[in-house]
């Protein structure tokens, strides 16, 4: 492991240099698998946040509060410490520029590790004005807190470079003074604001709790999106690392 | 990488809270590519009792100890069981009639 970089008060990435790595597809993930001293291992996924363009590998690990694995990624782990890795893997919720857009991309807390990977991919290959518009992206990012939001500055950045690429936040528990975004968990109303309507055949990528992806995704197909278009990925109750 | 095995603690598959809500297909990916050699998620499982066939990564994935239980949406039916054992890799399919699996599927 090459560098660790602080992302929230609660998430820190990790960016490995992982030899013999041979490439991957934004959406996929790795299994990391710990040995303690004793010989006691622990295994859990991660979804790989960095785009296949980059070199260094990069996971974004968010500290659970009773996790077993997460506070030792999150806090204990130092640069130079070694992972063992199993990965690239994941055929379904994956995305690459050929699967096309409009983009509609829906998560909740770590659920936007993948989406942030797909988003880097399509900002890394679309060069041009004209390219980015014929494939536009919107994210629509669910936190408890504006500190909580991973990648805020970066989607912040990408967002005001690209005309084509539309973010919106939602802060579901606290909000800052002067905060004009939406207030509350994501839901039909917010969806059908948000969302490109059916018609134009979006592709979909949710990816949070498993009762996120559950109402987002069983909304947008009551809305009238194709379920072949709309992949989801479950994190689980709590949305931290699967 | 696959080599060292746990001594004596099984290993804890997937999820921190394994007797909580369920996940999905995309879960069962790691353990399903110690059996498979394409990836397993994009391929498509017909249930054996409801007869829908979907995309194993939109299955429902419930994890315990020793592996998981993959279960239809539709119907809720058990179509697979994977259990790992210090010794081997347990793998019950027989509520999917069918699995076609894309000759692309790296």
């Amino acid at each position: 492991m090459i560098e660790i970089v602080a992302e929230t008060p609660r998430t820190r990435t990790l960016l490995l240099d992982v030899p013999g790595w041979p490439g991957h597809r934004a959406g996929q993930h790795v299994d990391v698998r710990l040995t303690a001293e004793d010989g006691y291992q622990a295994e859990r996924s991660y979804s790989i946040a960095s785009p296949p363009e980059e070199p260094r590998l990069s996971l974004t690990v968010e500290r659970l509060t009773d996790g077993e694995v997460s506070p030792y990624l999150s806090e204990v782990l130092h640069a130079g410490d070694t992972l063992e890795l199993r990965g690239p893997i994941g055929g379904y919720f994956v995305w690459d520029i050929p699967a096309g857009g409009p983009l509609l991309l829906v998560g909740g807390g770590s659920g936007i590790v993948p989406l942030m990977a797909i988003l880097r991919h399509r900002n890394a290959v679309l060069g041009t004005a004209k390219e980015r518009h014929r494939l536009p992206a919107r994210l629509l990012y669910s936190s408890r807190r504006w500190d909580e939001v991973i990648y805020r500055d970066e989607l912040a950045r990408l967002a005001e470079e690209d005309p084509s690429l539309e973010v919106r936040h939602t802060l579901t528990r606290e909000q800052p003074e002067g905060w004009t975004g939406f207030r509350r968990r994501i839901d039909r109303e917010m969806l059908e604001e948000v969302a490109w309507p059916a018609s134009e055949q979006p592709r979909v990528f949710v990816c949070g709790p498993t009762p996120l992806v559950e109402t987002v995704s069983t909304t947008l197909v009551d809305l009238g999106h194709q379920p072949a278009l709309v992949k989801t990925e479950r994190f689980g109750p709590t949305g931290g690392a699967i | 990488m696959k080599g060292a095995k746990s001594k004596s603690r099984e290993s804890v598959i997937a999820g921190e809270r394994l007797d909580a809500r369920h996940m999905d297909g995309n879960a069962a990916a790691g353990i399903l590519s110690e059996v498979f050699v394409p990836d397993l998620t994009a391929a498509r499982a017909k249930c054996v009792g409801c007869g829908v066939t979907r995309e194993i990564g939109t299955l429902m994935v419930y994890a315990h100890g020793m592996g998981m239980v993959v279960r239809c949406p539709g119907c809720d039916r058990v179509m697979m069981r994977l259990a790992r054992t210090p010794t081997h890799i347990w793998l019950d399919s027989t509520g999917a009639t069918s699995i076609v699996i894309s000759r692309d599927a790296s």
